[in-house]
């Protein structure tokens, strides 16, 4: 859904100038921006007034620029201002950053987005705003110097800018930003678009910016969604149901009632089995004058819950699902060339299954959000990567005109696609409601591990055709799983398979007889985005089997990648993250990794490298592992080598970071973990039993490599993991010749090698 | 009624005893640097000091702090603004992405270095326990041996 609404925000891009407008400040400085214009009355909407604009200019120099993006860790905050400072030409120092509302507006025809898309999701924000980020503060740039030209009466063309300052040539003259601002203000917005500078004139693009926030975030006074506070704002948590749909039977609420704080308690209805999640799970709603006392009511609540359909799933029941799956035949989604005879001529024929386990998000601020429900509008304050659905979510429970719904958003204690559905603004909409005060909905961890929507489990078929010469002459994924997209009635049952295999994907258009197959597995299990989507999955299986290949061939799987990646050349591809792939960027990123690693080097018995590369949304990400296995199946992750092409590098700080801890988050979900499902009930709880990677287990050996190319960007905050896993199940198998077929790793090195 | 000192300063609170020092120091006291994370003691986004040592405040439970002296991250830099050198190295570093876990790793941080003024590699990765979702642990390693730089030019 959120790569739908990215394809929104470029159409948006095109026409977004003729919206933007300058003006003057009370105290005289300069407004650009986009306030709600023609399009309607400004009472219409919401977040009006100066909160629309992008860029203001003070009085005392200072620049105030606004960022439309919620700010997940992904470094938005940081980057989006970066594109509108270096175009509006001003020093870096000077600039304070202001988070947007959402700037939801109604027009004769729906809905329309002052902003533009101001979802965080598909690592698109970067690449949707390059250019009009940029434009804004080139506008802003080119009515300053009009300004000043008109000040001095020369013509513009004698004038340039130094940071913060118009400089007029011929007169030697010099004026502030500050000082133009009440004359720039009182000129039109020029309807020519503005030059763009050279990139190689770059003052602040492509050189390092340490994260805006990064005081208020060591002082302990930068605020998240948990922080936020409304005057008369009461608590609340939810005691939802364990089972997979199950429902509410009784519960008993009177030892809940006597806890000191506790103000109220009431059923919430969940989806029925099926429909769409509004919210996940039926539950008990406990509302108190604190978070404990709502967590101490929501404890001594007695309740009988109603099993549900799916109260005989478990993970044991899921596999065997898969399996009977496969032995039919699926939705094939596509068919290039002829591959059952290909495979039938093929000298040899190379299979193998893959499995890849359900994940939970867990980012680690917990679920929550205030709401305040009024008669006829409605505040929200919500850590989220989806304001509109907020708003969506808020207008789903209340019936209220979605221009009267405010979406303030704050800092996010990280979103990894869990934030992209408001589930939990609806609760704290739902409450809000029935009690008619401000609500704050707190969850818990234990919620949050055991209430998600899921990165979705599947079993991956490949099957693979070599000929005499050893070239890959027929290749076959076959895919049984359970998909994101079920449980929304606007996705055709054909369509179903889309989120899941991405048919573009390498090796379409490489390998001639290619046919990629889809099968639909039935589970309660609620599924989602989860950073890097399906690339997470289908990156682990094909580069595995790539080195599959490669041995069962023998051939050398990097030189196997190089041959199959070939020259520099752009093919088509259709999904998100298009319109085009050029694998060639895949070898380069490869043949730094392997360097860097010393491929090729021998190494002693039970220590090898293992390499891998992969194509995410626009982006290209390579890694390369250094592993020890023991005799015993310890394994020691000695050396890790990540690199990433991002195109053009707008923040290498925030790009280096995104590589770490995208490099860190594949290896800490492929080393330990899954979500797993007995008798219709998650199994994981918290952080002892789903055990993300600590520091003791990141290698020091760590190296990362940023490489440039051409003359855009593209986003930043998932293409550095899918990569990972496979790389370093391709060491494990060189170092100990146990091929990982199934994630998460655990300890299946220790029972194969026992 | 507990009474307690947090950042030098005499609170008193007068809820049910068993009231986590988390939520005292957020809901109650209005201190919100220190972050809910997972309520068991495991990630640490909720240390805070106890007597100058760390401690999980999410499983400590307020009527223990009787008499004590809390430090949470609001109080670490000086009063005239002045950042601790591990809040300098932090930014010096460029360690957060979402920001949520590093005032706890940050507590965390002074509490080793104040036990072990130049740390290396495997004393930080046996001290430095406390979770990080967007996995910075690169850059935390960094900005403890930096810090431990800054504390020591300033001896």
């Amino acid at each position: 859904m959120v790569f739908m609404k990215a394809r929104n925000a470029t159409q948006i891009d095109q026409g977004r100038r003729k919206f933007l407008v300058g003006g003057l400040t009370a105290t005289g400085g300069f407004l650009l921006g986009v306030p709600v214009l023609n399009l309607v009355a400004e009472e219409q909407s919401n977040g009006g007034g100066s909160i629309g604009f992008f860029v203001e200019i003070k009085p005392d120099n200072r620049v105030i620029i606004g960022v439309a993006q919620p700010e997940i860790g992904q470094g938005v905050k940081t980057s989006m201002p970066m594109l509108v400072a270096e175009e509006l030409d001003v020093d870096w120092s000077a600039v304070t950053v202001r988070q947007m509302p959402l700037g939801i507006v109604k027009t004769a025809d729906g809905y329309t987005w002052k902003y533009g898309g101001q979802g965080a999701g598909g690592s698109t924000a970067v690449t949707d705003n390059w250019e009009y980020l940029r434009e804004v503060g080139a506008t802003a740039r080119q009515m300053l110097v009009m300004a000043a030209a008109e000040h001095w009466s020369v013509p513009r063309a004698q004038c340039h800018t130094e940071p913060g300052i118009v400089v007029c040539d011929t007169l030697g003259a010099r004026l502030s930003y500050s000082e133009l601002a009440a004359r720039a203000a009182k000129l039109p917005v020029p309807e020519e678009k503005p030059v763009f500078k050279d990139l190689s004139d770059h003052r602040i693009i492509g050189k390092p910016q340490k994260v805006v926030d990064a005081r208020e975030i060591v002082t302990g006074k930068s605020r998240y969604g948990i922080d936020a506070e409304m005057p008369g704002m009461r608590y609340a948590a939810i005691e939802r149901c364990p089972y997979l749909d199950g429902t509410l039977a009784s519960v008993d609420d009177s030892a809940a009632r006597q806890v000191p704080g506790v103000l109220d308690v009431f059923p919430v209805d969940g989806p029925k089995p099926g429909e769409p999640y509004l919210i996940l799970a039926s539950g008990v709603a406990v509302v108190a004058d604190s978070t404990w006392a709502a967590l101490q009511g929501r404890r001594a609540l007695k309740i009988n819950w109603n099993k549900g359909p799916h109260a005989n799933e478990n993970t044991a029941s899921f596999w065997k699902q898969t399996t009977d799956l496969l032995a039919g035949t699926g939705q094939v989604v596509r068919d290039d060339g002829d591959f059952d005879q290909a495979l039938a001529q093929a000298e040899t024929v190379i299979e193998a299954r893959y499995e890849i386990p359900f994940v939970n998000h867990a980012p680690l601020e917990p679920q929550n959000c205030i709401v305040s429900i009024e008669q006829d509008r409605a505040l929200v304050i919500a850590p989220t990567q989806m304001p509109s659905g907020a708003n969506r979510a808020v207008a789903a429970v209340t019936d209220l005109p979605r221009e009267n719904i405010q979406v303030e958003m704050t800092r996010v204690g990280g979103g990894f696609g869990r934030r992209l559905t408001n589930d939990y603004v609806a609760e704290a909409a739902m409450i809000s409601k029935k009690i008619g005060a401000p609500v704050k909905l707190q969850w818990s961890r234990e919620d949050d591990v055991k209430h998600d929507f899921y990165r979705p489990s599947g079993m991956h078929e490949m099957r693979a055709g070599v000929d005499e010469q050893g070239q890959i002459t027929a290749w076959t994924q076959r895919l049984a799983s359970a998909g994101k997209y079920y449980r929304r009635p606007n996705v055709k049952p054909e369509d179903q398979f889309k989120p899941e295999l991405y048919v573009d994907d390498f090796p379409a258009q490489i390998i001639e007889n290619l046919r990629v197959e889809w099968l639909e597995v039935q589970s309660g299990v609620p599924r989602g985005s989860w950073r890097a989507p399906a690339h997470t999955a289908n990156a682990f299986v094909v580069q595995s089997f790539l080195d599959e290949i490669a041995h069962a061939s023998g051939r050398d799987p990097l030189q196997l990648r190089l041959d199959l990646y070939g020259e520099d050349r752009e093919l088509a591809y259709g999904q998100h993250g298009g319109p085009v792939f050029n694998p060639f960027r895949l070898s380069r990123l490869l043949k730094q990794v392997a360097k860097s690693i010393d491929y090729g080097t021998a190494r002693p018995a039970g220590r090898a490298v293992g390499i891998a590369s992969h194509f995410t949304f626009g982006g290209y990400g390579a890694h390369a592992v250094e592993v020890t296995v023991s005799k015993a199946g310890e394994l020691t992750i000695e050396r890790i080598v990540a690199a990433v092409d991002c195109g053009v590098v707008v923040n290498p700080l925030g790009v280096e970071a995104q590589l770490e801890g995208g490099t860190i988050d594949g290896l800490s979900t492929a080393l330990n973990l899954e979500i797993t499902v007995q008798d219709g009930q998650i199994e994981q709880s918290n952080f002892h039993n789903y055990r993300l990677l600590r520091m003791k287990d990141v290698p020091i050996q760590f190296e990362t490599h940023v490489m440039p190319w051409g003359d855009k960007p593209t986003g930043m905050g998932e293409m550095g993991l899918p990569s990972l896993a496979p790389a370093l199940t391709n060491a494990i198998f060189n170092a100990s010749g146990v091929r990982i077929r199934k994630l998460p790793i655990k300890d299946q090195l220790k029972k194969a090698l026992s | 009624m507990i009474e307690f000192y947090v950042n030098k300063l005499p609170v008193s609170f007068e809820g049910p005893e068993d009231t986590p020092l988390l939520w005292v120091l957020r809901d109650h006291l209005k201190l919100k640097g220190s972050k809910f994370g997972c309520g068991i003691g495991s990630c640490g986004a909720c240390t805070v000091h106890l007597d100058g040592r760390a401690k999980k405040s999410c499983t400590t439970r307020v009527s223990t702090v009787a008499g004590k002296q809390v430090t949470t991250i609001e109080g670490l830099a000086s009063t005239d603004g002045t950042l601790h050198p591990v809040q300098q190295a932090w930014i010096d570093e460029d360690v957060s992405q979402c920001g949520y876990c590093q005032t706890g790793q940050i507590m965390s941080a002074v509490d080793l270095l104040a036990n072990n003024s130049s740390p290396d590699d495997d004393d930080i990765a046996k001290k430095m326990n406390n979770l990080c979702r967007c996995g910075t642990y690169i850059r935390i390693r960094k900005a403890v041996h930096r810090a431990s730089e800054l504390m020591t030019e300033a001896d």
